[in-house]
């Protein structure tokens, strides 16, 4: 259907709006938002779950457990609401970041800011339910040949739960992609200075573009179904991580 | 939270008991509830004929059900438009209406029963319901007694994920929905058009009430889960 009507007009008005500078813009935003929150929550995510399942469930693994859920659980647009209200104009550190010269609402690092917030949780999700399954016996066994905490991580935990990892990743870039409500809050919708791909649809659309707005909306549906790709690859292989019990070696048995 | 009580407890009232307010929140839960019910029992179906069943193209139709995960808002609002909106090849237009946003939710929420369900009936121990079949127990029976009680804290959880998400969804209904106080205007779309017009205390208040009410309701699923737990097999 979007399809369809992208390109209802025929190939000249869906190239025009390829070309066109807000568009292109959109997607440089859209990109950087993306380039700068995945990376932040892939390692994020992973510290996190690491926190969380080694640590056992005190308090404290609680309170993280159900500040990371947040995003999942709140309105886009009230998140959007909240960071203008702690970083606007008039907010708590907002008062002070504008008198000192660094905008967040109304600007990129504003929209980049919504981003982290709203893909938070995917990479700890994945990784935490590996954690728990591959136990931490492998890591001890690790310490106690003498290997440091950052040899253990690197050649121990990490290759177990890359593919919790890389389902985490691809969830993220997807969110990422596609957040609308909260960046449409955030980012005061300037064409060519503050508009994502996505408020880039709307914002075609309300102006009557429709052709411009069905071709980014193409853009973004053949992400979307990469992504989907990606996810179908990645799932047998995160299963496989998650439900391998058998991966300790008889030895570390006979080490306990 | 503090922005919301910025203008004193008195604003606050009044601002959530503003009529458009009030409206937007009823016709949110209304509808939000009217899809995760609708979801819970399609969701638990289709869960059941992926696990269960074998069909050519099944593949395709497991990868497809996280879709709405993977599409922009947005797109699948402009989506929805373009399907069922004043030029719909099907002749069907429903913009404008609350049928539209019920169409919203429902494509937005689909994957989360789905998926929530469908772990638990692979792990299923299928001798239970061979017992229960053997003892005489038609297939409805089975199913009611044997099977649903197991599913029934994954399809309550599914519901209470679909619920949050139907509660705050904003981009696929801010296009089809037309946004019309007292008619079809969300509470998400609602606190947008506040903030939008510079009214950051209301935009606040109202979203105060929405997270209130919804994490009650997440609490009590939770109390419901956790119930339906402890008849477990």
């Amino acid at each position: 259907m979007v399809v369809v009507n992208a390109f209802g007009d025929g190939i000249g008005p869906v190239l025009d709006a390829l070309r066109d500078p807000a568009f292109l813009h959109a997607l440089q935003l859209t990109v950087t938002a993306v380039v700068i929150a995945v990376p932040l929550n892939t390692v994020f995510g992973v510290v996190c779950a690491l926190a969380l399942v080694r640590r056992g469930s005190d308090r404290g693994s609680w309170l993280l457990n159900s500040a990371i859920g947040l995003p999942l659980a709140l309105s886009p647009v009230v998140v959007g609401l909240s960071l203008v209200l702690v970083y606007g104009r008039d907010g708590w550190l907002g008062s002070w970041l504008v008198a000192n010269g660094i905008p967040v609402v109304f600007s990129t690092p504003g929209i980049v800011l919504a981003t982290v917030f709203v893909t938070l949780p995917f990479v700890v999700r994945e990784v935490v339910p590996v954690l728990r399954e591959i136990g931490s016996d492998q890591e001890e066994v690790s310490w106690t040949l003498g290997a440091g905490p950052a040899q253990t991580f690197r050649r121990i935990t990490l290759p177990a739960i890359r593919w919790g990892v890389a389902y985490g990743v691809v969830l993220t870039t997807a969110r990422a992609l596609g957040e609308y409500g909260a960046v449409a809050v955030v980012s005061g919708r300037l064409a060519g200075k503050t508009e994502t791909l996505t408020i880039h649809v709307d914002e075609q659309y309300l102006r009557f573009n429709e052709v411009a707005a069905y071709t980014t909306s193409l853009v973004l549906a053949l992400l979307a179904v990469l992504t989907l790709v990606a996810l179908s690859v990645l799932q047998p292989r995160h299963e496989k991580e998650v439900s391998d019990v058998d991966r300790r070696q008889p030895g570390v048995e006979a080490l306990r | 939270m503090a922005a919301s009580l910025g203008g004193g407890l008195g604003a606050f009232w009044a601002e959530i008991s503003s009529p458009a307010a009030v409206a937007a929140l009823e016709l949110t839960f209304a509808l939000s509830l009217l899809v995760v019910t609708v979801n819970a029992v399609t969701g638990t179906l289709i869960a059941w004929v992926l696990v269960r069943d074998d069909f050519r193209g099944k593949s395709l139709v497991n990868a497809l059900i996280d879709l709405p995960f993977a599409l922009p808002t947005i797109v699948a609002g402009l989506t929805l438009l373009a399907v069922y909106g004043p030029r719909s090849p099907l002749g069907v237009n429903v913009s404008y209406t609350r049928t539209a946003i019920v169409l919203a939710l429902l494509f937005v929420t689909l994957p989360f029963v789905v998926r929530s369900v469908q772990p638990v009936l692979l792990e299923l121990d299928r001798e239970m319901e061979q017992a229960a079949a053997s003892l005489g127990a038609g297939p409805a029976t089975t199913f009611r007694r044997i099977v649903l009680p197991n599913l029934l804290p994954a399809v309550l959880s599914g519901a209470a994920l679909s619920f949050g998400k139907a509660v705050g969804e904003f981009g696929s209904v801010v296009l089809i929905s037309g946004n019309i106080p007292f008619s079809t205007e969300v509470a998400s779309v609602h606190i947008y058009k506040a903030i939008e017009s510079g009214e950051q205390e209301a935009a606040a208040a109202v979203s105060v009430v929405l997270l209130v009410l919804s994490l009650a309701i997440l609490v009590g699923a939770d109390v419901l889960e956790r119930r339906s737990r402890r008849h477990d097999a």
